[in-house]
């Protein structure tokens, strides 16, 4: 079978005065069905870029310079506006970190969900609309969802309004979630109810998830893949097992380490020196190599080609597998 | 909502006082003597005084201000001292033509600053846009009577269109209809330039935010996402400029009705002040300040209509 999304040699850029800047440069993904894939990286990898790329709705002066977006094998790139419209919110959804911003605060609720509805499926009628927003309302475990569709997002709290968010998604039944930081600017306890929110959706709708976030644990709770991001490339990419297990480029062993964990006695957290460059400014040959503590002469020649480390295991790395960078380094 | 138009309400009382203070205490500081003016030029000393004794000139100015007041309080506005004509007779027959022309100027500009303006934003840096641009730039730095004697000149009197001196009948006739386009394009043609920017300026910054990305993320088309998301949220501070506007239309409309000889409160304000009738005069102050006082009062409320989170302050 087919994986529902594969996004090929994807790279988008944005105009400026000293030539095109790559926000997204040349990254491969595959999303399988049913499946999450989790997209980890600092702020300004280009994970943001990438699903809005996936969306095409990258904001001016960006756009997506080549590669494909293979929804179930046709490239959503090279769809005309419309048929682009009826992708958007009917087959790919796709939330976002703000639910306080996202929604649009003029509007009703109920008005804001069944629209995204009527977008889709122009003959149904008013009252059938409100049903369907109200059900809605009441999958993503919304109390008295009767009373809620005449609210306003300003009379909701966060989680409420993140919940909205996702009924507003889910309401044509998309085959792809994009949620972008969805749990970024909530309170704890209501990350985890958001959290495992989405994760019975999918279960009861077989939709896939992408899930960004710089937030290694919530990755480790919800995704089966995990693509590692770093300067507008992937720089690791293997299952959820296998990258927390044995973490093979030597940024996922960074962000690790930057992970406070409870079984450990540890006096500090690792932290990666530096940050990441800014597209205008990467360095030559690895984009990782001012900041690692493994980069050699090599590194800063040419950019390492994402390679099988063992199968379904990728790295862009020279030194992988690191346990042999280990050895070597004093 | 109720609690907030009511508070509304009872703040434009105190307003309403200002002006009518402010109104009293212009006309003292006239250099004209109404009393003088009554008389007329040949008038001798001891009619002058008994002309100011029977006014309540005599009388000390703050008495004469309560007098004055208590005198409104019971509709009275006064008597016209040049022709002897109830002040509110005069008024009643005038606002009705003056709320014509607003309405006729503000019914076509409003919509069209509110399109260049949405057009302007959506294809900013476009074209399209640098015409909005140079529109509103261009209705801003016009003045009012100029745009009105021009098109008198052109319109009017070389191509003979359209009538270009006073009002021809209720608006719902073709002839009341006729008269009152050319005033109407020039009273309105100043609004249209600050609605539009104001509307361009305002749309622009809705676009950017987050919630019209997730209106387009949920896939609606374009228009709606422009119409239901982008402009309908843009409309508070396109309201307030509106209603800040509306004021200097009710200045604009003294300077049309005079160049149109429209029979409005305007011509009427600018033909008391020049004649000297204090009575008249404070009258069309009256009004005129109760318009703008009427208008902010709406702006207010439809704050209240135009965004669910001051209704629920």
């Amino acid at each position: 079978m087919t994986p529902l999304l594969e996004i090929q040699g994807l790279r988008t850029v944005f105009r400026s005065a000293n030539g095109d800047i790559a926000a997204v440069d040349g990254v491969d993904l595959t999303v399988p069905r049913g499946r999450t894939l989790g997209i980890v990286g600092e702020s300004g990898c280009g994970k943001s870029m990438l699903s809005l790329s996936v969306m095409r709705l990258v904001p001016p002066p960006g756009r997506v310079a080549a590669g494909r977006v293979l929804l179930e094998g046709r490239d959503l790139l090279t769809l005309s506006t419309a048929e682009m419209r009826a992708v958007r919110g009917g087959q790919v959804a796709m939330i976002f970190q703000e639910p306080m911003t996202s929604l649009n605060p003029v509007h009703p609720i109920g008005l804001q969900i069944t629209e995204a509805m009527r977008a889709h499926d122009p003959r149904a009628s008013a009252a059938e609309l409100r049903d369907r927003a109200i059900a809605a309302l009441e999958r993503v475990r919304i109390p008295a969802p009767a009373r809620r569709y005449d609210e306003f997002p300003h009379q909701l709290s966060g989680g409420m309004r993140q919940r909205v968010m996702i009924a507003m998604a889910l309401a044509c039944k998309p085959k792809l979630l994009i949620a972008d930081e969805p749990t970024t600017a909530l309170d704890v306890t209501v990350q985890a109810q958001i959290l495992d929110l989405l994760r019975d959706l999918q279960q009861e709708t077989g939709m896939s998830i992408i899930l960004i976030t710089h937030d290694l644990g919530v990755v480790a709770e919800m995704a089966d893949e995990v693509a590692v991001m770093y300067a507008g490339r992937v720089a690791e990419r293997a299952s959820a097992r296998d990258l927390f297990g044995s973490p093979q480029h030597p940024y996922t062993l960074g962000l690790l380490g930057s992970v406070p964990r409870l079984d450990e006695d540890r006096e500090r957290l690792l932290a990666i020196e530096g940050a990441v460059p800014p597209p205008f400014a990467l360095p030559q040959g690895c984009r990782f190599h001012p900041r690692c503590p493994f980069a050699i002469e090599a590194c800063t020649k040419a950019q390492p080609p994402l390679e099988a480390i063992e199968p379904g295991h990728l790295a862009a790395c020279i030194r992988a597998p690191v346990e042999s960078a280990v050895e070597l380094t004093p | 909502m109720l609690r907030h138009a009511v508070q509304r309400l009872l703040l434009a009382v105190p307003v309403m006082f200002g002006v009518l203070l402010v109104g009293f205490l212009l006309m003292q500081v006239v250099p004209t003597d109404p009393a003088v003016v009554r008389a007329g030029p040949n008038a001798s000393a001891e009619i002058i005084e008994a002309i100011r004794r029977d006014l309540g000139l005599d009388k000390p100015l703050w008495l004469q201000f309560f007098l004055y007041l208590g005198r409104l309080a019971q509709g009275d506005l006064g008597v016209s001292i040049i022709n002897n004509v109830p002040v509110a007779q005069e008024l009643g027959t005038t606002i009705g033509p003056t709320l014509e022309l607003m309405v006729a100027s503000l019914v076509w500009s409003i919509p069209l600053g509110l399109f260049l303006g949405t057009i302007g934003a959506y294809w900013r840096g476009s074209l399209i846009d640098r015409a909005v641009m140079a529109i509103s730039v261009a209705g801003v730095s016009v003045p009012v009577f100029f745009l009105g004697l021009v098109l008198i000149w052109v319109v009017g009197f070389q191509w003979q269109w359209l009538p270009f001196t006073g009002r021809e009948g209720p608006l719902w006739t073709w002839q009341g209809l006729r008269a009152v386009i050319l005033p109407a394009i020039t009273l309105g043609g100043v609004f249209v330039g600050p609605v539009a920017r104001m509307t361009r300026t305002a749309v622009l910054d809705v676009l950017g935010a987050d919630h019209v990305r997730t209106a387009r993320a949920k896939g609606l088309p374009e228009r709606i996402v422009v119409l239901r998301h982008a402009l309908r949220n843009a409309m508070v501070p396109v309201v307030t400029l509106i209603g800040l506007q509306i004021g200097f239309l009710l200045g604009g409309a003294v300077v049309t009705e005079t160049v149109f000889s429209w029979p409005g409160v305007g011509r009427l304000a600018v033909g008391a002040i020049l004649s000297s009738d204090f009575p008249m005069a404070q009258g069309t102050i009256i009004v005129l300040s109760l318009g703008f006082i009427l208008v902010n009062l709406t702006v207010d409320l439809l704050y209240g209509v135009l965004d669910p989170r001051v209704r629920a302050a």
